[in-house]
Parts: structure tokens; C-alpha cells; sequence
């Protein structure tokens, strides 16, 4: 029967019943705005500055070896992508990817900021500001206002709470793994009217409720595809402390000696988040931007066992995310991204200091094939940002602005102002999608 | 109204009859809470960093020969096994135990103020369990570096905090050396494969973080600088009589005088790093970052700018007396707005429903697992900068629906026999606005009533 509704039959079906005018809006829109409402956005932001040279190491670089001694890794330790550039091994599935043209690096990416400050770098990330303090919103809910006047989009943030890059005017919805509202209680009703007139809780209530019914039927969903053997309102963050955690959705601040088993419950819940979050976006009417944050890259001392662990739950949130989105991910773009990377010296404590640019993964089944994403300066001594960080040869802003123009199709003015104020002189990086 | 205001804003909460008791001189009712000895101690084992520093290196002891068996390298006993399992058990235990006591002492103190402005201080000084070493020191960090100076000078605050084992294991302090150090050329001699050097990370959250701020104006040269001011900051080995507790290690020091901000040190000891310590702790920026924090934590995520003016004056006034600090906000007009423009964060708002029914959280079970699903995990901050403290961090689609499962449930087990009528006016006082009061006398249920209660906007507030 869907086949014969048309968006005037549907409007006024939703009139009649008086429901869930917010599903029929992106529906509504679909036809007009053809292929655009499929379109789905997916940013990570891993937290902590996360090693660009870890993640993507240049293996053929002549300088790699030398500046990162001991942690260096062998040409035959990592997946190859191209004579200069390998994946960390715990990046299989992003590597599969790449092999079928369906994931990049972008080796030297960074924000405009330059203070090598997390909390800095971050508000810079999410605000898409030209420095900080710019703006107090985040440039996908800005985005999400952007549209708004054209067609409906919803954003979703994963985690229990909402991360800058998605607070703004527009109420955009969390989500985090939980058990399932019992819908037969009347107190959800009974605190939407206390909520009436408070400008915070009611639509933030509001939209909670509405995403629970939505990850009822995503996790149903999931559950009924065998490969995932998805356990419906499983509970993984729900561990009490000194218990190293590697949940999902998440503060990842687990434990650093994590043991093989306690990565591979961490990999497995992080997969299952994934899962459910391509399940969230695949229904009609769901979220069509999305954000994930992954914590614990903040590696001083000690790193290859750090980063292994967290590089392995972002190939798993990845690889899950692929697999529940199922034929949808020919619609996607996934953008990972970090504040800042590191130093390209090792530190005196086996890590690496805060430093500069850093390797950004797109990914996606819009992504057209091609090489590394913007140029690699080289780590040779003069190339160095400062004399200690990889250069900068890219602005993050750009890789969004394109990313939002191509896929998206949000208008290049509105790029240059408003979602990411002050930057005309960025330009949109074109021809990924 | 103060009374309600003292209790909620200013405190955990009330506990029954605590807004009562605030009625004759709320603002005294705060002031009485400030003293000189420091915030309460939370009633656990006691262990100090010491014996737990001595207790995780038994327990990696243990998990080196486990490993060894497993690949067969020695005899596999099933007793030798279950001895790390045992010890594996007992630290997780151990650091359960020191959560609870301070949510124990959370939920039963009549002082609440004083216990608010620990937490204030210990979220200033994150140290966060990402590290197993550091997650076992989470407790006595608090109960050794923090507690006993949050009411005496913020430079004492300062290097107990910078000195405690769990600082400079959590922020890489320990094994930083010196590129010129005594350590550095033995262990180049030695051929060079171990890895010694400098680890700026403790030096640049404490400027960035603790002290003067990110605003502040200072370099990368400084942060490196300051860095090298702290080699040498280390604990204490086995071996060593301070075992487990903060030594310094003149060896791994980096030797010559150094210039940091503007200023030059050229001490050539440990006094270089706490003479840095002294300069950061007494400036003006740091007085204004830190004041700034104080007025959000406690009034307003936009806190008027008067308010912290004040504060920041009186901080300098006073060479950084945290108890006339105290006393200060306490007396600030500002802080009394009867509006209430802070949400609680989940651990506020989790002890604050215990106080309401004179009630502690009876196992970590209780309290872990909401805290968890609400995203502040137990002894889990994200990161150095600790917990965030405002609303729209916290009051998210997803954490209020949370809230609420978890209010259902806990009014589920609290809200048997009590006069839900009663109870709101206990909770909020003159804070109490007619929607919810109407919304509690009309419930179905007193489950009902008990979570229409501490759901409503006002008690999520404070």
C-alpha cells in the first residue's frame, strides 16, 4: 500500500490521527527533494588526540622510523595502502573497506586551532569556529537549522550525554543503550505536561521519548538479522567501577592492561553499537546525521597497547555500523576525526605528546575511490609543524564543508557563514561523493 | 526561600527536616559547615597510597606468573591462578569500597556544603580511573591530597595534589626525565634502547586546568619548560623507603635554571618545581579561572560577572584562602537568585533522591550502574578536565529518559509508607511551585507521586 501513497494522502492521514508529524515531515519531503533525504552523515570524534601516525603509519616516509624509535611499526606489521601509507592492524575492517575503494585516509587533517589544549582543540572541532569561543553551538546542529526551512533532518548523538558538536536550537536526539521504556506507564505523559513550559527538559523529554520508539524497533530489527545476533536492550555500560569497562558507548576510560578478553567484549559492544545505530538510521524518518564520540586517545606513555585497544573499537562501531546499515551504506558518508595528533617524536615514556594534524578516516559506500585525502607533507626535519608535529596540509572544516555541499547538498553560502562562521576562505573539498 | 536555596543550591539536597533547620540564619547554617581541619574524610579501609601501591605490585606479581604458566614457561597450579584471581577481586573490591563510602557520606552528611566543596575541588584535581594503577589511588588521592586542604591555602591544595602518587601516575609525571639527567646519560650509555625522556603532560594540564587557565597567554616553551621544572617529581619503589609515596629524584632532574612565563627559577632541586608552583598558585589568572569555575559549579552555568569579580578579590586579598572564598560565595547576593539555573549532575542528583528518604545507597550495585547509564561513570571522568558541569551536557534526551527509568524504580523500593505530599515539601521547601505540587496530590499511586517528585523540573535543579 505504500506504493500508492502520495505526500497529500499522507498529510492528512497524520492530520486525522493527530500523530508523529515529525515522521511524516522527511517523508513528505522525499519526493521533492529526491535522492537527497536518503543521504546519511555519520561523524566520530575520538577523543583525546588521537595519533595520526599510529592510526595511518607512513611506513614509507624515511623519517618515520627514525622519529618514532621504539614504537615504530614494520612495514610488515601494518595493512598496506598504498608505497607510503599503511592501516594499524586492529583497522581490518576499515581496510576491507579501503580495498574496495570504500574508505580514505586523510593523513595530515587538522582543526584551525593551533594551542594543543584538548578542551580547545575539541570546542574548535564541534563548534566549527574559526578559533575559540567562537560560537556556542555545534556545526551538525547548525547544519540541522540549516535545512530545516527545506526539509526536515533529524540528528542523533550516541551516548548518554550530548556532545557539543550536536547542541543548538534544534532539539537533536541521544541515544545510548538501556533497558526499553514501559510504555504502558503513565508517567511519561504526566511529566510531558509538568515539562510544558520548561524551555530545556520538554523537548529534550520530548525527544528521548521518541527515540526510545525508535531503538525498539531498531533493536528488533537487529535482532531478527542472524549475522548481527543482536541482544535487544543489552546492557554492557552497566558495570560497576574498577571493572575495566571498554563499553560501548562511551567514556571509554577503561583501563589501559585491559586483558584480550575484556578488548573483545569492548570490540563486541562496540559493534553492537554500530549495528544499532545504522538500525536507528535506516528507519524511515530516522536520523539521517549522526554523531559518535570514542574516548581514551590520549596516549603519553605506554602507547601501542593504548591505541591498539581503541583502534580496535573503532574498526568494531565501523564495522558494525556498515553491517546494520545494510543496503543504506550506498547512501552514507562516515567522517572520523580527533582534535589534534601528536607528536611525531616518541616521548620520553614510550608515548607521544600533544601535537598537530592528524589522519581523518572517510568512509562510506558514497565515497568515490581514490588516493590519500589532501597532500602528505612528509615528516622530513623542515616539514615538521614546529619542529615536532606532522604539518598541517588540510583544514578539517574543508573536508565537512564538502562533505555537507556534496552529500548533503547544503548551499555553499550558508557553509561559509553560518555552519562554520568565518570560513569563505576554506574551501569545500569536492569530488568525494 | 534561603533555607530551600542553602539546602539544594549550596548543599547535596535536604535530608528530612534539613530545610527546618536552616531557617533561623540559612546563610550561617552554610557558614558553620566551613573549617579550618578540611572536608570530611569518607569511612572506608583507610589504606593509604602507600599499601596500595604495595598491593597493586602484588597483584602484577601474581598476574606475571599466571601469564608465565599459560605459556607453559612454569607449572600450572590451580591455586597459583586463583591467587590472582583473588587479588584481581580484592582491588576492584577495594575501589568499589572507596566509592561508596563517599556516596555514603554524600547521602548522609548534615553538612552538605562542606562535602559539595570537596567534590568541587576533587573534580578540579581530576584523576580519573583510566589507568589501573591510578584507579586503585582514586580514594586515597581524595582522602590525602584533597580533603584536608580544601578550606586552607589553594597553594597547599596545589602540591599536595601535584605530588600525590595518583596525580603523577595519572598525568605521566612519575617516569618523566630529564633529557640532560643523570638517568638520561646512564641509560644512553646503556645502549640507548630503554626509553627515557620528558612527558609534558602533567605540566600542561596543571597550567591549562588547575592553575591560570588555557586563556592565560603562556607558550608551548613554557608548558616545556615547566615540564622540566617537574623532572625528578616521582614515587617511591619497592625497595625504597618511600615506597609508594612522592619522592624526588634529583638523578632524572633536569639540571640548570629555566625561565617559565616571564620568570626565571634557578633553583636546582625540588625547589624548582614547587617555586612554579608557588608563582602559578598566586596569580591573578589563576584566581580569576578558578573563581570563574567556582560561580558556574555552585550558581550558574553564565554566572553574573559580578559575582565572580568578587570572589576573585577576595582570593586575592587573602593569598588564595579557600575558607574565606567560601565564605565569600556564601555571602554573594548573586548566589541567592531564587531562580535555579543549575541541572544537577547525576551524581548530585542521585545522592540528593537517598537524602530525600534519609537513606544511603546500601552496595555500589545500587549506585554504579545509574551512574553509569547517566554517562558519569564511578571514578571515570573523560578526562583531565574532570566531570562537565553543565546543563546541556547533562539535561540530554537520552539521560533524562535514564533519569526517569531509574526514578520508577527507586520509588518503587522508597515509596511505601510516606506521605508524598509531605515529602515534596521536605525535598523543596518554598522552592515547591504549585504545578508540582498538583501534579504529586494528584498521582495514582504514591510509586507515582514519589517519581512525578523527583523528576519534576525543581528537583532536577538546584
Amino acid at each position: 500500500m505504500t506504493a500508492q501513497i502520495n505526500r497529500r494522502s499522507l498529510l492528512s492521514l497524520g492530520v486525522g490521527l493527530g500523530i508523529s508529524v515529525n515522521f511524516l515531515g522527511s517523508q513528505a519531503f522525499a519526493a521533492s527533494e529526491g535522492g537527497l533525504a536518503r543521504k546519511k552523515l555519520v561523524v566520530i570524534i575520538c577523543r583525546g588526540g588521537m595519533d595520526g601516525l599510529s592510526v595511518s603509519p607512513p611506513v614509507g616516509d624515511p623519517d618515520y622510523a627514525r622519529l618514532r624509535g621504539s614504537i615504530a611499526m614494520r612495514r610488515d606489521e601494518v595493512l598496506m595502502l598504498d608505497d607510503t601509507f599503511g592501516l594499524h592492524p586492529e583497522l581490518q575492517a576499515v581496510h576491507a573497506l579501503a580495498l574496495k575503494g570504500e574508505a580514505r585516509i586523510a593523513p595530515a587533517i587538522a582543526s584551525p586551532d593551533r594551542a594543543r589544549s584538548h578542551f580547545e582543540a575539541q570546542d574548535v572541532l564541534e563548534t566549527g569556529a574559526a578559533h575559540v569561543y567562537g560560537t556556542e553551538t555545534g556545526w551538525l546542529n547548525r547544519t540541522l537549522e540549516s535545512l530545516a526551512p527545506i526539509r526536515r533532518v533529524e540528528g542523533l548523538s550516541v551516548g548518554s550525554t550530548a556532545p557539543l558538536i550536536l547542541r543548538g536550537k534544534v532539539q537533536a536526539a541521544s541515544w545510548s543503550p538501556g533497558k526499553l521504556v514501559d510504555e504502558t506507564a503513565r508517567l511519561p505523559t504526566l511529566l510531558q505536561d509538568l515539562y510544558k513550559n520548561d524551555p530545556m527538559l520538554g523537548p529534550a523529554f520530548a525527544r528521548g521519548l521518541e527515540t526510545e520508539a525508535m531503538a525498539q524497533t531498531a533493536m528488533t530489527a537487529m535482532a531478527a538479522s542472524p549475522a548481527m545476533n543482536m541482544a535487544a536492550a543489552s546492557t554492557p555500560s552497566m558495570t560497576p567501577p574498577g571493572t575495566p569497562p571498554g563499553t560501548p558507548q562511551m567514556t571509554m576510560a577503561s583501563q589501559a592492561t585491559a586483558g584480550d578478553k575484556q578488548n573483545k567484549a569492548g570490540g563486541d559492544a562496540a559493534r553492537k553499537l554500530g549495528a544499532t545505530l545504522g538500525g536507528f538510521m535506516i528507519q524511515a524518518g530516522g536520523p539521517q546525521i549522526a554523531a559518535v564520540s570514542l574516548d581514551g586517545f590520549d596516549t603519553h606513555a605506554g602507547q601501542p597497547g593504548q591505541i591498539a585497544t581503541r583502534l580496535s573499537y573503532v574498526d568494531a562501531v565501523l564495522d558494525g555500523l556498515h553491517q546494520g546499515l545494510g543496503p543504506e551504506w550506498k547512501n552514507t558518508l562516515v567522517i572520523a576525526v580527533t582534535e589534534f595528533g601528536r607528536t611525531a617524536r616518541v616521548n620520553g615514556t614510550g608515548g607521544t605528546d600533544h601535537g598537530t594534524a592528524s589522519t581523518g578516516l572517510v568512509l562510506g559506500g558514497a565515497l568515490k575511490r581514490g588516493g590519500i585525502i589532501g597532500d602528505w607533507p612528509t615528516l622530513s626535519e623542515k616539514a615538521l609543524f614546529e619542529n615536532r608535529d606532522t604539518a598541517p596540509t588540510l583544514d578539517m572544516r574543508g573536508l565537512f564543508k564538502g562533505a555537507l555541499a556534496d552529500h548533503m547538498g547544503v548551499d555553499r553560502a550558508i557553509l561559509d557563514s553560518k555552519v562554520f562562521p568565518d570560513s569563505a576562505g576554506v574551501r569545500p573539498l569536492t569530488g568525494l561523493v | 526561600m534561603m533555607a530551600a536555596i542553602a539546602v539544594t543550591r549550596f548543599g547535596l539536597g535536604a535530608r528530612p527536616g534539613e530545610i527546618d533547620a536552616a531557617k533561623v540564619d540559612p546563610q550561617g547554617f552554610l557558614i558553620g559547615q566551613i573549617r579550618r581541619e578540611g572536608a570530611d574524610i569518607p569511612q572506608d579501609g583507610g589504606d593509604t597510597s602507600a599499601q596500595r601501591f604495595e598491593q597493586m605490585r602484588q597483584y602484577q606479581q601474581q598476574r606475571k606468573m599466571e601469564r608465565e604458566q599459560k605459556d607453559g614457561q612454569a607449572d600450572k597450579t590451580a591455586a597459583n591462578i586463583q591467587t590472582f584471581k583473588d587479588s584481581q577481586r580484592e582491588l576492584r573490591d577495594k575501589v568499589n569500597a572507596d566509592f561508596l563510602a563517599r556516596a555514603r557520606l554524600g547521602a548522609n552528611t548534615p553538612a552538605g556544603f562542606r562535602e559539595r566543596w570537596a567534590l568541587f575541588w576533587a573534580n578540579h584535581f581530576t584523576v580519573s580511573a583510566t589507568k589501573q594503577i591510578t584507579s586503585v589511588l582514586i580514594g586515597p588521592f581524595e582522602r590525602e591530597a584533597i580533603r584536608p586542604y580544601v578550606f586552607n591555602s589553594f597553594e597547599n591544595l596545589l602540591v599536595a595534589s601535584s605530588t600525590h602518587p595518583a596525580m603523577l601516575t595519572y598525568l605521566d609525571q612519575a617516569q618523566s626525565v630529564g633529557p640532560n639527567s643523570q638517568v638520561a646519560f646512564n641509560a644512553a650509555r646503556r645502549g640507548g634502547k630503554s626509553k627515557v625522556g620528558l612527558n609534558e603532560n602533567l605540566a600542561r594540564e596543571i597550567m591549562e586546568l588547575h592553575t591560570v587557565g588555557v586563556d592565560a597567554g603562556y607558550t608551548q616553551a613554557d608548558v616545556t619548560e615547566f615540564a622540566r621544572a617537574l623532572t625528578g617529581f616521582s614515587i617511591g619503589r619497592d625497595n625504597e623507603e618511600r615506597a609508594g609515596q612522592f619522592v624526588f629524584r634529583v638523578n632524572a632532574h633536569e639540571p640548570g635554571g629555566r625561565t617559565i612565563m616571564g620568570r626565571h627559577y634557578g633553583q636546582s632541586d625540588v625547589a624548582q618545581g614547587l617555586a612554579v608552583l608557588k608563582d602559578l598558585a598566586a596569580d591573578p589568572r589563576t584566581a580569576r579561572h578558578v573563581c570563574g569555575q567556582i560561580a558556574r559549579h555552585f550558581v550558574s552555568d553564565t554566572p553574573p560577572p559580578s559575582l565572580t569579580t568578587r570572589l576573585e578579590r577576595r582570593w586575592m586579598e587573602t593569598g588564595g584562602d579557600l575558607a574565606l572564598v567560601a565564605k565569600t560565595l556564601v555571602e554573594s547576593p548573586e548566589a541567592w537568585d531564587p531562580t535555579p539555573a543549575k541541572f544537577k549532575t547525576p551524581y548530585e542528583y542521585a545522592l540528593s533522591t537517598w537524602r530525600l528518604i534519609g537513606a544511603e545507597p546500601s552496595a555500589i550495585e545500587r549506585i554504579a550502574p545509574i551512574l553509569t547509564g547517566l554517562g558519569q561513570k564511578p571514578f571515570s571522568a573523560p578526562s583531565p578536565k574532570g566531570w562537565p558541569e553543565d546543563a546541556q551536557t547533562w539535561a540530554s534526551p537520552d539521560g533524562l529518559i535514564k533519569r526517569m527509568q531509574w526514578a520508577q524504580g527507586f520509588a518503587a523500593t522508597a515509596a511505601d509508607r510516606t506521605d508524598p505530599n509531605a515529602l515534596a515539601v521536605q525535598a523543596l521547601g518554598d522552592r515547591l511551585t504549585p504545578p508540582v505540587a498538583k501534579a504529586v496530590s494528584r498521582a495514582e499511586t504514591r510509586k507515582e507521586a514519589f517519581a512525578l517528585l523527583v523528576m519534576s523540573p525543581e528537583f532536577q535543579r538546584r
